[in-house]
């Protein structure tokens, strides 16, 4: 399923005093198959972005039955696969199913008294009827992708696990449902420097054998920089860049004064280069060493 | 969710943001017991008059204001279909058992309908004019009572704060197929869980937070506290005040005179 998004703009509490426009004539593709990050510091509107893709916001011209458009206003398109949300006819709720979603701090919407039934609660929902033991099979695939082990966790409380295996339990009630499109917002944030290792280690696991695609919002340039294909920035709501890595993180005077950070490895580039070291990599550590090894082995 | 209008602040400048929110309390109680007082339709529509005066210098636009209503609507109907029925009166229009429909009977359910109106629509334009810190500091000016002052403003602060995170919770189980909209009464009492615990864990988490910040800044309930704003009346203050006893005066006096229905 690609992503298709053109012209997309939404304004929070249009009308009153506390009118926000979140996303402005945003305009962004992400082909089936990728790992997409979405940069940008706090309210640029990535999150705002993710929420349309599954129809958790919804377009004005999906909810009323004849909208009328504003005067100059351009009608944005955004397909999801063969959905179309800009249609009132979508099924929103099959698109749930093949879209799943993980928010910020997902161990904060845990609810269940055993791990076993809060990751079973999507299965239930999206497929009624579903036997026992599917069921039990599902969840336990599930939590074994999560690197969790079923037979240990399974019947135990989601409150009593650490904050890591929390988010893992979370990450499992997302994606036992099989989407084909996972997105993720922060997924690693506020965890500690394994518990972060971990998630994203999980989240290449997951790439290509449980979603096709992934799409992460994350302030980590190191985690863009090591995992993803593409980047969008995004700046007051505006899409001002969309590039792999290795292009994305070179225009480092951009993105400084966006205000974000760059990747430790383009910092180490960017300190080697004031001292007349050019080193061309992709700003993935593995990569930064070969090209220093190889720049060594040719000087001596 | 977003519409519950109670304890939101609608922030524009105007007359009646500015009056003083002890006043504002004062004129609150008086209109209520004006709105009490009154057993005649001119007394009512003298009400009904100031409080539109009130949502005119407010500058609250008609649809925030007309909200407030949607959240009681339901009871009032309930109330005034209820009333219809069971108001004995002189003449009767139609009667069934115990059921009968009167003309007074109808008078009074017109009257209860106008009356409950006014008084939500009053006490949600002291929330929408009044930010939750100023009320609070009224009313610890009235009652000098700090400790109630403070759970109270902070009860306020709290409400969308919590909306919000009741938002974002309800999005999450949306996100995982979860239906709310759908279904019987008992299924969607049951669909409330998923949002419900994971919201009254996230309340018990800010509680604790909030209580290990102020007892990190050593606050300490009870002792005298200065103000860092002192709340001063104004001429506006007065214009509110001469209005409210009017009306009250007035509600009174024509209560004596003219009667009821």
């Amino acid at each position: 399923m690609n992503i298709v998004c053109e012209h997309l703009t939404y304004v929070y509490d249009k009308g009153s005093p506390f009118a926000v426009k979140a996303l402005d004539d945003v305009s962004l593709t992400i082909a089936e198959g990728e790992f997409f990050g979405i940069i940008g510091h706090t309210g640029s509107g990535k999150s705002t972005f993710v929420q349309h893709l599954n129809g958790l916001i919804r377009l004005p011209s999906s909810k009323k039955k004849r909208y009328k458009p504003e005067k100059g206003e351009i009608l944005p398109t955004l397909k999801v696969g063969e959905y179309d949300l800009t249609s009132r006819k979508t099924d929103f709720y099959s698109l749930r199913k093949k879209v799943g979603m993980v928010f910020q701090y997902p161990e904060y919407q845990l609810f269940a008294e055993t791990v076993k039934d809060d990751v079973a609660f999507g299965l239930k929902n999206f497929s009624k009827g579903i036997s026992k033991e599917e069921t039990e099979r599902a969840v336990g695939d599930a939590l074994t992708a999560c690197g969790l082990d079923p037979k240990e966790v399974a019947e135990m409380s989601p409150f009593d696990l650490s904050g890591g295996q929390k988010r893992r339990v979370a990450i499992a009630g997302v994606i036992v449902t099989r989407p084909e499109i996972l997105v993720l917002d922060e997924p690693a944030a506020g965890l500690d420097p394994l518990g972060k290792r971990e998630v994203m280690a999980l989240l290449h696991r997951l790439h290509g054998s449980w979603c096709k695609t992934i799409v992460i919002v994350s302030h980590d340039m190191d985690e863009i920089a090591e995992n993803c294909t593409r980047a969008a920035v995004f700046s007051e709501g505006k899409v001002v860049m969309c590039l792999p890595p290795r292009q994305l993180f070179k225009r480092t005077d951009e993105l400084l004064s966006l205000g974000l950070d760059i990747p430790l490895v383009a910092k180490i580039c960017l300190a080697l280069q004031r001292r007349g070291i050019e080193i061309d990599c992709d700003f993935t550590a593995d990569d930064f060493v070969a090209k220093v090894l190889a720049l060594r082995r040719d000087r001596r | 969710m977003k519409d519950v209008a109670f304890g939101q602040y609608y922030p524009v400048n105007s007359f009646v943001h500015r009056c003083d929110p002890r006043l504002k309390l004062f004129f609150l109680v008086a209109f209520i017991a004006a709105i009490f007082v009154a057993n005649n339709f001119w007394a009512l529509g003298a009400c009904a008059a100031v409080l539109i005066a009130v949502v005119a210098l407010s500058r609250v636009p008609l649809g925030k204001v007309l909200r407030a209503i949607r959240g009681v609507l339901i009871l009032v109907i309930f109330s005034a279909v209820i009333s219809v029925f069971f108001y004995s009166g002189e003449t009767v229009y139609w009667k069934y058992g115990i059921l009968c429909v009167t003309r007074e009977g109808i008078f009074f359910s017109v009257f209860l309908i106008i009356r409950l109106f006014l008084l939500v629509i009053c006490s949600s334009m002291l929330t929408y004019t009044t930010t939750p810190v100023a009320l609070t500091d009224g009313i610890e000016s009235i009652f000098h009572v700090h400790v109630l002052a403070l759970i109270m403003s902070i009860a306020l602060r709290f409400i969308p704060i919590l909306m919000d995170e009741t938002e974002r919770i309800k999005n999450a189980q949306k996100a995982r197929g979860a239906d709310f909209e759908s279904g019987n009464i008992f299924k969607r009492i049951k669909a409330i869980v998923p949002i419900l615990i994971p919201l009254i864990l996230s309340a018990f988490r800010r509680a604790d937070e909030l209580g290990d910040a102020m007892d990190a800044r050593c606050y300490m309930g009870g002792k005298k506290r200065t103000k860092y704003k002192k709340l001063t009346f104004s001429w506006r203050d007065l214009v509110a005040f001469l209005t409210a006893a009017a009306l009250v005066t007035g509600v009174a006096l024509l209560r004596v005179y003219v009667g009821g229905m």
